[in-house]
């Protein structure tokens, strides 16, 4: 008897009272990190025995364990599988993160991506050898152009952030180029946080503008902010409240007038594709998220990808390394002082080109017409999700938006519920959240974009489970419900604070963690 | 000694032409736990309304706004080791830094405790 339970208690996952000896519960397994696996010498391959060589490494030598698990094959399968299997993703259902464009990955741009000649190219290739991928390149850059009315675009860029970088530092080279010196960047403040944090890593003082009443730039503010110490203004429209910048032109003129820049952060260019062209709001520099707006792989799926549209004035600084076309064939510009004043060189290569791939084919499936109605079922949706919810939660500004619904906690006033409370039960009705708290100038925001992905039944059970969940907050005393949840998720409410105070960053085996806790 | 108020949630006690600044009771409660304070350096020059420190929670980063004018000449490093302080005992043991005043007549415009009391109360 008392084997027994020595046996059972080596299950380590399994806490007391636990519904399980093992701490699985049915198929939802418990998984050990791989480290915590195996034995020493166990291999899923089997490797030539090492030859006696002398170390010529001296007293550099490894004395210490390398630490790698012990694995069979079937045991590092198993591994990953599971965790795969914990992982939510935009595959296994509606993924509502506001700002963040989670839309459908089509299949037709995998099969693309694996052809042989895109998928096994190399970067350093002689050029007369990768013509086609490089005929790609400039295809999509030629459909950036159109779609955004812009007459050049960077390609390199990584993903949004090292775009804005780009576009940034494209505006400082134009600025230094005409011999003037501007420190400020005006950011409203509802931006991303990355826009003043691409401002400040190009070394500009970030100066915040508010918003006015109806969430939109406070137009009086940032003409009061204005001189000749302003480099740019940095604007995401549709901006983070998932309203249009009705006043973007005017904001355009101003900015220029001033000879600043405009920065369009083109995160939410999902909503108008096809239907506004940035160019002719007079952006100046905008980056285009590949990964959001053309369907290519988010997140931990990604990479992502974030190639800079510019305008005649930045044009001529645009980033090595670039394609053009030569007597009819293309070539890469590599080196300073082949045409321009290009700022310098922001990665090792001509960007992903896996990436490119993938959106030019969203691209050419959809044609034209559909891209435009792309914009249209996305902003559809989301308008949908506002209307249909707008008595049971509580809009956090009056009006249409445009691809997410914007809502704050009003309706949640005196339940004892509050937004994160609200979005752990939404997990345990199967629904990955929205993002919350965000952004900051709304109170408890709850940020929906659903994007043209979504049919009307999965909208309207999606809608289903939040006026569900806003009704029962509302009954009254319905607190310590809310913050049970999540009830069914492999680990219940985690403790954030403690995660952010004193982060375990390292695995570290069970004797030495004891011996660093000590 | 005097306490006052502003519109940001900062707090100020007033010594002289000395000011110990925190956040309030209901800035902590607004952004729920603290998990990292970024303090100013000592002898920084700040400027009423301009940035004096960081506080992040688990929600939100936030700037502290000086509430005056003058020159920071002692902070609160503890709240680096346990920034739970300010969650803990915001008008108390949780203050950011003490600033030395170069224009008390700035301190005028800010709300004493009633003041702030019912701004509070017209925000909820």
């Amino acid at each position: 008897m008392s084997d027994w339970s020595k046996a059972v208690s080596a299950f380590k996952s399994a806490g007391e009272g636990a519904p399980t000896m093992t701490g699985n519960l049915g198929l939802q397994l418990e998984e050990p990190l791989i480290f915590e696996q195996g034995e020493d010498g166990r291999c899923g391959v089997d490797l030539p025995p090492v030859p006696k060589v002398e170390s010529k490494l001296g007293g550099l030598a490894r004395k210490g364990r390398i630490g790698l698990p012990g694995l069979s094959e079937p045991q590092v399968v198993r591994h990953y599988t599971r965790l795969s299997q914990k992982n939510y993703a935009i595959d296994a259902g509606l993924y509502p993160l506001g700002s963040c464009t989670m839309k459908h990955n089509p299949r037709l741009n995998e099969k693309m991506a694996r052809l042989p000649g895109f998928s096994d190219v190399h970067p350093l290739q002689p050029v007369s050898t990768v013509q086609g991928a490089l005929e790609l390149i400039d295809t999509l850059a030629h459909w950036l152009k159109t779609l955004t009315g812009m007459p050049a675009v960077a390609m390199s860029p990584a993903a949004g952030a090292h775009g804005e970088l780009c576009g940034m530092m494209a505006i400082r080279a134009a600025i230094e180029a005409k011999g003037e010196r501007r420190t400020r960047v005006l950011v409203p403040e509802s931006a991303h946080g990355t826009n003043p944090a691409t401002a400040a890593a190009c070394g500009y003082i970030v100066d915040p503008i508010p918003a006015n009443a109806r969430g939109r730039v406070d137009i009086e503010a940032f003409k009061a902010k204005l001189g000749d110490d302003v480099a740019a203004v940095m604007i995401t429209n549709p901006n983070t409240c998932g309203l249009f910048e009705s006043e973007i032109i005017e904001i355009a003129e101003l900015i220029h007038s001033v000879g600043g820049y405009f920065y369009c952060d083109g995160a939410n260019f999902n909503a108008i594709v096809g239907r506004v062209r940035p160019g002719d709001l007079g952006v100046d520099a905008m980056h285009i998220n590949l990964h959001k707006t053309f369907s290519t792989p988010h997140g931990g799926g990604g990479p992502g990808a974030g190639p800079v549209v510019l305008s005649e004035a930045l044009a001529k600084f645009v980033p090595m390394p670039y394609v053009v076309q030569e007597a009819g064939s293309y070539k890469l510009v590599e080196h300073e002082g082949e045409g321009g004043q290009n700022f310098g060189r922001l990665k090792a290569f001509q960007g992903q080109m896996g990436m490119f791939v993938r959106a030019l084919t969203y691209m050419m499936s959809h044609g034209a017409d559909g891209l435009r109605q792309v914009a249209s079922d996305a902003v559809l949706n989301a308008n949908y999700i506002l209307a249909r919810l707008k008595d049971e939660m509580s809009p956090a500004f009056d009006g249409p938006c445009m691809h997410e619904a914007l809502f704050d906690d009003t309706f949640l006033k005196g339940t004892g519920v509050t937004t994160l409370d609200f979005a752990k039960a939404m997990i345990d009705e199967g629904y990955h959240p929205m993002t919350m708290y965000f952004p900051l100038v709304v109170h408890g925001a709850l940020l929906i974009e659903p994007t043209e992905t979504e049919s009307k039944d999965a909208i309207d059970q999606f809608i289903a489970v939040l006026g569900g969940l806003a009704q029962r907050a509302k009954q009254g005393d319905q607190a310590d419900w809310f913050r049970a949840a999540p009830r069914y998720t492999p680990r219940r409410r985690l403790d954030e604070t403690s995660a952010a105070r004193k982060p375990i960053l390292r695995w570290m085996p069970e004797t030495e963690s004891k011996e660093a806790a000590d | 000694m005097t306490r006052k108020y502003t519109e940001d949630h900062e707090w100020l006690e007033i010594a002289g032409d000395i000011a110990t600044v925190g956040i309030t009771d209901y800035a902590q409660q607004q952004l729920g736990d603290v998990v990292f304070v970024e303090l100013p350096s000592i002898g920084k020059k700040v400027t009423k309304g301009g940035d004096a420190a960081v506080v992040e929670s688990v929600k939100a980063a936030s700037e502290v706004y000086s509430p005056a004018t003058g020159e920071v000449v002692e902070v609160n490093s503890d709240l680096e080791a346990a920034p739970n302080t300010v969650n803990d005992d915001p008008h108390g043991k949780g203050w950011f830094f003490k600033m030395k005043l170069s224009n008390s007549g700035e301190l005028d415009s800010l709300m004493d405790e009633a003041g702030y009391k019912a701004f509070v109360e017209g925000l909820a």
